[in-house]
């Protein structure tokens, strides 16, 4: 397994398009903080783009990477080799090469710029955390929908459409059967809503760092032992370890019972 | 050597001479006047009784002639939780250097450190109250001092602990440098006029911070309130003037920085308001100039409740607040005018520092959090991105005038 992530990632490395997603990242740390002159209010941009962008790189160059270096397992598929490990070894590639563009890209000029000296430096490894397990569980869920699909348009339909659903739809749904349930408690839908879409989550992770004081506004008593505490933080986190775990698990499944 | 202490000698007995006619009384636990209440017994008016260090067991003290009463090295007087200590009923007495603790707690009486009654020239200062119901009570007393006194209460429910401060139909009374913490109210004024309020720390209360109820022609700034259970109140008051006060980390559900009620023309000036819930609460206020305040990163940096009519903000900064104002109706009678908002995306295209593009303070999302306050949870949502956008485009929910015109482009020093 680790012969083939090391070839992935080799791979993925020499491409162009590492090399494209490290220099946007670069332009935009650059750029926000040219404008922003200030790394606090940098931050809370960045987590905007993080939550969207991410996911949506995430999806998209895990579909195609799988489609374009088909031939190339299959060929893999025909020598002695475990399936599992030629399926993770592959998606372990992909993921860290883009966390790998995401966190330097991001932390280069954050660094230059004095990260290190400023108190936001919590927040913002925050923000790198959550933006490499949200990596890591996109490209899951679009290895998956790749191992599902042999149609390279469905499947790039079908990715595009995941992330369009968990980006905004998701959301939209959310707010709409708060608003009709609105006489009963809701603290338990609303963080159970959370816990179920992975960019929700990594949002509620960030918030518990930059709207502490207004999360705390809100009456119910669940809500107060979630956001006061560490409770928050420690469910979150593992929470998003359980959504990188299970696709990874359906991808090993599915490898096994595919025919090629 | 021999001949410096002589002439101190000198010096003192011609001091003596000096001042003969005030004496001075000296009260220790080993001295033949070994208690304080007995030294007020024997003291004429304008006699200073000083006090040495030690422990002195007494409650009801009363003084009811014009004394100075120094504690020397803070003596300590304990009250043995029997009821009120000391009770000051004349005018001219200056209360100096004591730690005071074990003040009775009662349902019925409000049992203080020090009260002081119907007096006036008071001067109360460099105290230490501890354990106490009530800490100091000024009851219809006027032209007085309250300095450098230092309030630890250990208040846990609010129907059983007293205020730090109180006054209560008191005019013209300073209070400055003081430091009040764990009591009900640090600092309360009911029907207290003309009165200033300087320099004081005042945190970690049940209650608030600073109270003020009836109380007009106020003056407050250099403050800090930190960590109350609600923050600050200013209610039913008029013409409270309010700054460079810092209010920080009040957090919950009813806290509040500033919680303003029936407020009319008063002046919110070089405040700071960090890390509050509601940064300031404004409800059935009129008239009030806001200017040149920092808001910085609070749930709500102004909430809006309705009735408030011809308010202004000016020059103040919103920065990084999950929402800079909130309002419950679709009416607004209050100016904003040449702020600075850290969530402008406007540009300045004539390079004058005022962005081209007015700047609607109201999202849409804060309607919805009003309405159904669990959607918090929503924030920063592209979703709700969305829906915020297009609300800004064609307001529909929000009051459509309520903008500012000039929002500036640079934070304002």
């Amino acid at each position: 397994m680790l012969k083939i992530l090391k070839y992935s990632f080799y791979d993925l490395m020499r491409s162009r398009w590492s090399y494209v997603y490290f220099a946007f990242y670069l332009l935009l740390g650059v750029v926000l903080l040219f404008l922003n002159n200030n790394l606090s209010k940098a931050i809370i941009t960045l987590m905007n783009v993080i939550i969207v962008l991410v996911p949506l790189i995430g999806t998209i160059f895990g579909v195609m990477y799988y489609y374009n270096s088909k031939e190339f397992t299959e060929l893999l598929l025909a020598q002695p080799l475990k399936r599992s490990s030629i399926f993770l070894g592959q998606y372990l590639g992909v993921a860290l090469s883009l966390s790998m563009s995401l966190i330097l890209g991001l932390g280069i000029p954050f660094i230059f710029y004095g990260l290190f000296k400023s108190n936001v430096i919590w927040d913002f490894s925050l923000l790198l955390i959550t933006g490499t397990f949200l990596t890591f569980i996109f490209t899951a869920l679009a290895f998956n929908i790749a191992l599902s699909n042999e149609n390279k348009i469905k499947g790039f339909g079908y990715a595009i459409l995941l992330w369009l659903f968990l980006a905004v739809v998701y959301d939209g749904i959310f707010l709409m059967s708060l608003i009709l349930f609105e006489d009963y408690p809701l603290d338990k839908l609303s963080l159970t809503g959370t816990m179920l879409n992975p960019i929700d989550l990594s949002r509620t992770l960030i918030l518990l760092k930059l709207d502490i004081s207004a999360l705390l506004g809100y009456t119910g008593a669940i809500f107060k032992r979630f956001f006061g505490t560490n409770l928050g933080f420690i469910v979150s986190l593992t929470m998003l370890l359980v959504w990188v775990i299970l696709p990874v698990l359906r991808i090993v499944s599915k490898s096994k019972r595919k025919d090629f | 050597m021999l001949s410096s202490i002589k002439h101190s000698i000198i010096m003192l007995f011609l001091g003596l001479g000096f001042f003969g006619h005030a004496q001075t009384i000296e009260v220790c636990p080993t001295c033949p006047i070994s208690s304080i209440k007995e030294a007020i017994k024997i003291a004429q008016p304008n006699d200073t009784i000083i006090v040495k260090k030690g422990t002195y067991k007494a409650y009801d003290i009363v003084i009811d002639k014009p004394l100075t009463i120094i504690g020397k090295d803070h003596p300590v007087i304990d009250g043995d939780l029997k009821g009120e200590i000391i009770t000051i009923t004349s005018d001219y007495v200056t209360l100096d250097g004591f730690f005071i603790i074990n003040v009775g707690t009662s349902y019925t009486k409000d049992y203080a450190a020090v009260r002081v009654k119907r007096s006036q020239h008071f001067v109360i200062q460099n105290l230490v109250l501890e354990k106490l119901f009530f800490g100091i009570y000024l009851e219809k007393s006027k032209n007085g001092k309250v300095f450098h006194n230092k309030i630890v209460g250990n208040a846990v429910a609010e129907h059983n602990s007293g205020n730090g401060i109180q006054l209560w139909y008191s005019q013209n009374v300073e209070i400055e440098h003081n430091f009040v913490e764990g009591v009900r109210d640090g600092i309360y004024l009911e029907f207290s006029d003309y009165c200033t309020i300087k320099n004081n720390v005042s945190s970690n209360n049940l209650r608030y911070g600073l109270h003020f109820m009836f109380s007009n022609n106020d003056v407050y700034e250099n403050n800090t309130f930190e960590n109350n259970g609600a923050g600050v109140a200013v209610m039913f008051s008029k013409f409270i003037k309010m700054y460079n006060n810092i209010f920080t980390e009040n957090w919950g559900t009813a806290s509040y920085g500033l919680l303003l009620k029936e407020i009319n023309d008063a002046d919110i000036r070089n405040n700071t308001f960090k890390e509050n819930t509601v940064g300031i609460n404004i409800e059935g206020s009129n008239r009030v100039n806001y200017s040149n305040n920092d808001f910085i990163s609070n749930g709500w940096a102004v909430r809006v409740r309705g009735a408030c009519y011809t308010n202004k903000f000016t020059e103040n900064n919103f920065l990084y607040n999950s929402f800079d104002i909130s309002y419950n109706s679709k009416v607004n009678d209050n100016i904003f005018d040449r702020n600075f908002w850290s969530s402008y995306t406007g540009y300045d295209l004539d390079k004058n520092g005022i962005g081209d593009v007015p700047y609607r303070p109201v999202k849409l999302f804060s309607y919805i959090v009003n309405r159904t306050p669990e959607t918090i949870i929503l924030l920063r949502s592209l979703f709700i991105d969305i829906i915020d956008f297009s609300e800004k485009v064609s307001p529909v929910f929000t009051p459509d005038n309520l903008m500012d015109q000039n929002p500036m482009i640079k934070q304002i020093p």
